[in-house]
């Protein structure tokens, strides 16, 4: 799960850091309003789940109330790459002397937290990684220990020859990474941490991604989700327990597991076919599963065809074609629908469909290719 | 032969008297694994089934059973501990089935066991099986039989199907693994490969990856430099849009790195066989088998 930046400039500034102040406007008189109670100036930046906010506009310095006024109202309703900017961080504006760039990530390979520090702030990361790689300093950390205080001052050194500094960076550090373990996150970033002329440190922006998993042991950060920022047939699917992404394709896929149901959207592909989502059902067999699974493709437009395919291990192919049938009775299908089941209880699961005058396949290839024959009018497969 | 499991395993389950551990329990026991005990805290003295003995520690359990391997269906939340106290009991092999462990938690988890010297499978994985002498885990034991080909995996249901269509084909398995879709897990593709490589009985070996991280492609060159043995490779995930967690916590494209291609690429670098789809495993087993 991802946090706005005012979100995670919350959490942070909880641990000590050092955050100019700021608040949410959600209206242009809002925004106007906390320019004028800070009596300084301001940046106002749009808060959506995605990168690259500056360059779209999203991002503006004002020197007055009436300036924040008419930038909130410039950016609220703005479109940033198919989200809608509902809300504006006003926060007070830093003097930028430098800018570096502070951290953390859950690195797969070391199987650690691992930091990652540069002097060379203010710009994506992956960026210097691909082009200066010799300009970031990767420190990893044994979490049963914690970040000593030698690595932390180590890496403000690596970005401040003055100790002053590199002491205050090493204090942010350990900050940071006191949120990053409280907060389960798998990501936590201060990008810039400008050093204003009068030499003080200040994170400017924040950044945070939560480990789902971390979501229900954690109730007070799982309760920052911002539902308005996601597309709503995934909130709708997850309030189901389903995983659900939606894609651009016409053939709905419904599967259960997820390394299957990858490779059922490769096999659609592969047939000439384009998925219209990822869905994995999961391993219980549960009816109601089915049944929310259906009503959230079929409110996908663009979808022509569903395609089932489920390998019984947990999951009883009889549980899932009840499934099947309780919810086409309850709500009719106005697209074709093609079953491929195989596994735990496949018999009983096949007379089920029969007798309720559905077919099923016991083969995946030929189940996709009548699918995709189905999407494409039979132009391709 | 076979790798990490067979007919000596001696199993303990933690968390017998759960919903899924009572249910797998009972399908391993079906199987012929010898399961020697269960845990469950404050259950100690009971039976499962009337026959196998259930214990409030697992140091309880394996000093009475001489128990050696442990299989974990605990929630996600105790999972982390259930992992370090079958470690610490002196269990050689741990396989956690459980999905959904933070990965914070398996930070701390992997260096405690790597120092105990304990195999850790999983977590979120559906453990392995040695067909026709010992099963542990969740794979469901009608779609193996025994053969030549090793398994190894990062997926469940993926696993079930290509194992099947082997089935399907008369080519049986040696043993199976599914290592789980977890970015952090306790055993990775090369220490399965080079089990494999060392395993008498295996002659070919079937792996199945999946985007996100560099696992395959590490893979890809110890199969380069280290294996003799054929080598043939899946990848799930190859219309996958990045940025996005599919399902498995570790299946995600994060920037341009741990695309289906660059895993592919790899795979045609190190001269392993690959299956563009789960059925070609099938015929490039069969002609790598000679």
């Amino acid at each position: 799960m991802n946090l706005h930046e005012y979100q995670a400039k919350d959490i942070l500034r909880g641990y000590g850091v050092n955050i100019p102040p700021g608040r949410i406007a959600t209206t242009p008189s809002e925004a106007e309003a906390i320019a004028l109670e800070y009596g300084a100036a301001v940046m106002v930046k749009a808060q959506v789940h995605v990168g690259g906010r500056g360059k779209a506009g999203g991002v503006k310095f004002c020197k007055t109330p009436a300036d924040a006024k008419e930038k909130a109202t410039a950016i609220l309703g703005m479109d940033i790459k198919g989200l809608t900017v509902e809300k504006v961080l006003v926060t007070v504006a830093a003097d930028i002397g430098s800018e570096a760039y502070v951290g953390i990530i859950v690195d797969r390979a070391t199987k650690k937290p691992v930091f990652m520090v540069s002097a060379a702030g203010g710009i994506d990361i992956e960026q210097v990684a691909a082009e200066t790689p010799e300009k970031i300093l990767y420190v990893p950390v044994d979490p049963r220990y914690g970040l000593p205080s030698y690595d932390a001052l180590r890496m403000g050194f690596f970005l401040f020859a003055d100790v002053k500094l590199a002491r205050g960076a090493g204090k942010i550090m350990q900050q940071l990474y006191a949120a990053f373990m409280a907060s389960g996150c798998s990501l936590a970033e201060i990008n810039p941490l400008v050093v204003t002329p009068t030499g003080e440190l200040v994170a400017v922006d924040g950044k945070m991604v939560i480990d789902d998993n971390e979501l229900d042991r954690l109730p007070a950060i799982a309760a920052l989700r911002d539902e308005s920022s996601e597309e709503p047939s995934e909130v709708d699917a997850r309030n189901a327990n389903l995983t659900f992404i939606k894609l651009d394709g016409d053939v709905g896929c419904v599967v259960n597991g997820a390394g299957l149901a990858m490779a059922t959207m490769d096999l659609v592909k592969y047939y000439g076919g384009e998925p219209a989502n990822f869905l994995d059902i999961g391993g219980s067999s549960n009816p109601e599963k089915v049944v929310n699974a259906l009503r959230i493709i079929t409110a996908d437009a663009n979808v022509k065809v569903i395609l089932f395919n489920i390998f019984g291990g947990i999951t009883r192919t009889d549980d899932v074609a009840n499934g099947i049938v309780t919810a086409t009775r309850a709500n009719p299908l106005t697209v074709p629908l093609v079953i491929r089941l195989t596994g735990t209880n496949e018999e009983l699961a096949m007379k089920i469909l029969t007798e309720n005058g559905f077919s099923a396949s016991s083969d995946m290839d030929e189940a996709v290719q009548k699918a995709v024959a189905l999407a494409t009018g039979g132009k391709s497969a | 032969m076979s790798v990490f499991i067979d007919k000596n395993t001696k199993l303990v389950i933690q968390g017998i008297t759960g919903r899924d551990g009572s249910f797998h329990a009972k399908q391993m026991m079906e199987y012929g694994t010898q399961v020697v005990a269960g845990v469950t805290p404050g259950k100690g003295g009971q039976k499962f089934e009337g026959t196998v003995p259930i214990f409030n520690t697992v140091m309880d359990a394996v000093a009475a059973t001489g128990a050696n391997t442990s299989v974990i269906y605990v929630p996600p939340p105790f999972a982390a501990d259930a992992i370090m106290e079958a470690a610490a009991a002196g269990i050689a092999l741990v396989i956690c089935i459980t999905e959904g462990v933070p990965v914070l938690d398996m930070t701390k988890v992997y260096p405690f066991v790597k120092e105990q010297g304990v195999r850790l499978i999983g977590p979120n994985c559906p453990g392995l099986i040695t067909p026709g002498a010992s099963k542990v885990g969740i794979i469901p034991g009608r779609i193996c039989t025994p053969g030549p080909v090793g398994v190894v995996s990062r997926s469940g249901t993926l696993t079930y199907e290509v194992v099947y269509q082997l089935t399907s084909a008369g080519i049986g398995q040696t043993t199976c693994v599914g290592i789980g879709g977890d970015p952090i897990n306790g055993t990775n593709f090369i220490d399965c490969l080079a089990a494999f490589e060392q395993d008498p009985k295996t002659m070919v070996i079937a792996m199945m990856g999946e985007i996100g991280g560099t696992d395959e492609q590490e893979a890809a060159d110890f199969v380069k430099h280290q294996m003799k043995k054929p080598v043939v490779g899946f990848i799930a995930g190859q219309t996958a849009p990045p940025g996005r967690r599919m399902g498995h916590a570790g299946a995600i494209i994060s920037g341009s790195s741990g695309t289906a291609a660059e895993k592919l690429e790899a795979f045609e670098a190190a001269g392993m066989g690959i299956a563009r789809r789960p059925k070609d495993f099938v015929e490039l087993i069969r002609e790598r088998l000679g």
